[in-house]
């Protein structure tokens, strides 16, 4: 053997912490010191190789040519305990074999079961640069988790705010549109103003005129019922859509309710202030025919219906009102 | 990657003085208040502005927040990830103060947009060093000496430490004297997470 070298066993523990050698019986003669105390109690010295270690793929009893074959690349388990491996190379020594391991892919679990320390890996070794790495990438994926969490709150937050009037706290315009795309079966569809807001505004100002709107919101959504969508789509109209509204007296009745509530006066400022509402209503189960347009120009033109007949009443759509639509 | 210089001070106004301190400095920058998100990039300047913000509301000079910041990043509990990526720079603190020169290669491991002055190292005499901060990040001398003297608490080891130089361009020379490496006990360290 030319350019060998000879090398004492002080050396090669210090070279490589994880090494065994075997003589040409299999049988360990030397251990490296970090493999020693991964081992445990064990002493390993002086016994077979395949008491204490098995080969992946390999024979139960293994011999030294067994761990030479294949160019020596070595999976090894800790005999009856498969949470402790090792990747490997065994090289020919004398009539018996050197073989270096390392930890492969669990050696974060290795190391925090085994408390190993930087002394206890060659300074040649990365596996203290993967450990430093694989903490830097849990840190990272926390912030990062930590920053999705916040940006989906305020995703939430912007959600609600762009489908949300401010001044009454209803839906508006856009959540109405959104709700539209699926209105999904037997939904009434109401489209309701106030028939003496104008005039509150004018005499008494904004601020007048904004607490009515806000008491209309507050009683419109006391009458609502949970699948309800109430929305102020602008001044001092709503739309309302009511689903499982199938009967013409059932909707009519909950119109009549929500307009008595609406004709009780508002207080302001130690007066009341009656501004009352009057409403058209589309049932989709009447019109199944309809596009979400008509079904909104139908109660439009059923509101203007009710406004001509003397306000402060619902008026439900019938094909007699066709003429009017065309106003709209 | 200033997000995460400013989330730094961001989190160490607010706890070191409290939340009030922090939206006091946070309106005098004219910064939002709910803060930064570490993994965003801000312009540059809008560090700059923060900490004269916090100098003034807390009238110091910026050179001690600074170095109370250093300390602060490695030492607060809230923070005990950075002190534990440091730790992996070595087994002593003599180890340690040798890995700083890899530390940029370090960062950028973890973030790849963080980038640091280059750092060099030089014994001037047993355990009388020399560490040579780049160009580039003004303030950054001044929060390594803080980082610095945490860190040797953490080693146990008995350190002193000043700023021989700075120049406006950030570039440093710090000179760090290791009187006992052995001193306190230290802050134990494994590596493996189990603290």
């Amino acid at each position: 053997m030319t350019g060998g070298v000879w090398i004492g066993a002080v050396a090669l523990a210090r070279l490589m912490p994880m090494h065994l050698v075997l003589d040409g019986a299999a049988v360990i003669r030397s251990c490296g010191p970090t493999l020693r105390r991964l081992l445990g109690a064990d002493d390993p010295v002086d016994r077979p190789f395949s008491q204490l270690f098995t080969l992946r793929h390999g024979p139960a009893l293994v011999g030294v040519a067994d761990l030479l074959a294949g160019q020596g690349r070595l999976f090894v388990e800790r005999r009856g305990s498969s949470d402790l491996s090792f990747r490997g190379i065994a090289v020919p020594a004398k009539d018996g074999a050197l073989i270096n391991l390392s930890f492969g892919i669990g050696v974060v679990e290795a190391v925090q079961r085994h408390a190993l320390t930087e002394a206890d890996f060659a300074p040649t070794d990365l596996t203290v640069e993967l450990l430093y790495l694989y903490e830097a990438k849990t840190a990272v994926l926390e912030e990062l988790r930590a920053l999705n969490d916040r940006l989906q709150g305020d995703k939430v937050v912007a959600e609600e705010q762009a489908l949300t009037d401010p001044l009454t706290g209803l839906r508006n315009r856009r959540a109405l549109d959104l709700a539209l795309e699926q209105p999904g079966r037997n939904v009434a569809v109401v489209h309701l103003d106030l028939d003496r807001f104008k005039q509150v505004n004018d005499a008494l100002g904004h601020a007048a005129g904004d607490h009515v709107l806000a008491e209309v919101g507050r009683r419109l959504l006391a009458a609502s019922r949970r699948d309800d969508l109430v929305a102020r789509i602008g001044g001092d109209e709503f739309v309302l859509l009511m689903p499982g509204m199938d009967r013409a007296e059932a909707a009519l009745a909950r119109m009549e309710a929500i307009l008595s509530a609406l004709s009780e006066p508002i207080p302001w400022q130690g007066m009341g202030l009656s501004v009352g509402a009057s409403a058209g209503m589309v049932l989709s189960a009447t019109s199944p025919e309809a596009p979400v347009a008509v079904l909104l120009a139908r109660a439009d033109a059923a509101l203007y219906a009710a406004k001509r007949a003397g306000r402060g009443r619902v008026r439900l759509w019938s094909p007699d009102l066709w003429s009017v639509e065309g106003q709209g | 990657m200033n997000g995460l210089i400013n989330r730094s001070i961001q989190c160490f106004l607010r706890d070191g003085w409290g939340s009030g301190v922090w939206d006091d400095a946070a309106r005098a920058a004219g910064v939002p208040p709910q803060g930064f998100e570490p993994l965003l990039p801000y312009p540059p300047e809008v560090t700059d502005r923060l900490l004269a913000a916090a100098a003034t509301r807390l009238n110091r000079d910026s050179a001690c927040l600074l170095e109370d910041m250093g300390t602060y990043i490695v030492s607060h509990p809230a923070r005990a990830a950075v002190r534990r990526l440091l730790r992996f720079g070595g087994s002593d603190f003599r180890d340690f103060l040798q890995s700083l020169e890899d530390l940029p290669a370090r960062a950028r491991l973890a973030l790849p947009d963080l980038v640091l002055p280059a750092l060099r190292l030089r014994e001037e005499a047993p355990d009388d060093f020399r560490l040579e901060i780049g160009a580039g990040r003004p303030g950054l001398a001044e929060v390594t000496l803080g980082l610095l003297r945490a860190m040797a608490d953490d080693y146990g080891a008995l350190v002193t430490m000043r700023l021989e130089s700075v120049s406006p361009d950030g570039a440093a020379i710090l000179a760090i004297r290791l009187l006992d490496q052995a001193h306190g006990m230290g802050r134990a360290f494994s590596l493996g997470r189990v603290e």
